[in-house]
């Protein structure tokens, strides 16, 4: 789909959420989230404490989808971070492998992404490998591709049902409310 | 609305008409991108420019924007343009904020005679002394192809670059 050039910003989802993404919750939930995070962001970590808060509370209301967004100028162990965890996704494991990440975001490198694997149960080596050799080092700059053409300009960016949400994250919840109930 | 917002959007509706839009030629410049070294907009002729205009080096949203662009960089290659920031800050606050952020791209001092780039292409903010928030998209042939002033405040984002570097890649190929 092609459109005009002057019509910036647009900030609504260039990507649907589709099979390729990773989602918690009923994929035809009322409310759908998608959250552009970095691993590595202390703001997406906070926004992290919150969306769990929210998932408890609406349940099979809310389905949250992750997409990575890494700044890897600004925070350089983000991008191996970001591909652990598809590493981890490809071995069943995307969601544990993303919640011990933001709950460790002051130890992100390699040594403690392996630690990370093995804590999970995983295969320590295949995942290694496949950060060491980027195998889902596409997959990531999709996921980003697929920001940079939606609106996001930092992270965290939220999408609700398609719309990016302007507030910060402690107004989510009433944002979530207004906008998908 | 606030009132700040209300002053800032009419100061905003005043200047977006002075700035280049489509179709006009790309004025040429030379500007400081290190304490020793000058780059002219000439030097690019030959492949599209993206022309970042932003009020100052350390502000946040700049800050942001320009970590934004500095990650987007493998797709502004991969559609062969060459990204330019610029402002009204000198070369030394320049090379510190880009050490700083791990900037790849340069920086453009428009520091003496204070923003005259920014005046040229009709993005400069004289109640502040700093240039709007501007994007420009020139092609190869030194045409602006696309422009756009974000409110001061707003981080514009790389879509609409993407959109302007891809048109212009699409027409190159129609050729």
């Amino acid at each position: 789909m092609k459109r005009e050039a002057s019509s910036i910003p647009l900030n609504s989802l260039t990507l649907p959420v589709a099979k390729r993404d990773h989602i918690q919750g009923p994929i035809d939930a009322p409310i759908m989230l998608v959250e552009y995070g970095d691993y590595e962001c202390p703001y997406c970590g906070q926004t992290y404490q919150i969306i769990k808060e929210i998932q408890e509370r609406l349940g099979d209301r809310l389905c949250f989808a992750f997409r990575n967004f890494p700044l890897i100028n600004s925070h350089p162990h983000a991008q191996h971070a970001a591909e652990a965890a598809e590493a981890a996704g490809a071995q069943g494991k995307f969601w544990e492998m993303h919640d011990l990440l933001f709950e460790n975001q002051e130890a992100l490198d390699d040594e403690a992404i392996a630690q990370y694997a093995a804590t999970l149960g995983l295969d320590v080596r295949r995942l290694i490998d496949e950060v060491l050799t980027g195998a889902h080092t596409a997959r990531v700059r999709e996921d980003f591709r697929s920001g940079a053409r939606g609106g996001v300009n930092g992270t965290p960016t939220l999408f609700i049902n398609g719309v990016r949400h302007e507030g910060g994250p402690d107004v989510l919840l009433a944002a979530l409310m207004e906008r998908g109930l | 609305m606030n009132k700040e917002t209300k002053i800032e959007q009419r100061h905003l509706e005043s200047h977006k008409s002075t700035a280049l839009s489509a179709g006009a030629a790309a004025p040429d410049f030379s500007l400081k991108s290190t304490p020793d070294q000058t780059v002219s907009l000439g030097e690019f002729r030959g492949r599209p420019i993206v022309l970042a205009f932003y009020p100052a080096d350390w502000s946040p949203v700049c800050g942001d924007q320009m970590a934004l662009y500095n990650e987007m960089l493998p797709e502004f290659k991969e559609l062969e343009a060459e990204l330019l920031g610029i402002s009204v800050d000198g070369a030394w606050c320049h090379a510190a904020f880009s050490q700083n952020r791990k900037l790849h791209f340069p920086l453009l001092a428009d520091f003496e005679p204070k923003g005259a780039v920014a005046r040229l292409y009709g993005v400069y903010r004289e109640a502040d002394g700093t240039s709007e928030r501007a994007l420009f998209v020139i092609n190869a042939e030194g045409i602006i192809h696309w422009s756009y002033v974000s409110p001061v405040g707003v981080n514009p984002g790389a879509d609409g670059i993407l959109s302007a570097l891809e048109a212009l890649q699409n027409k190159k190929e129609a050729k």
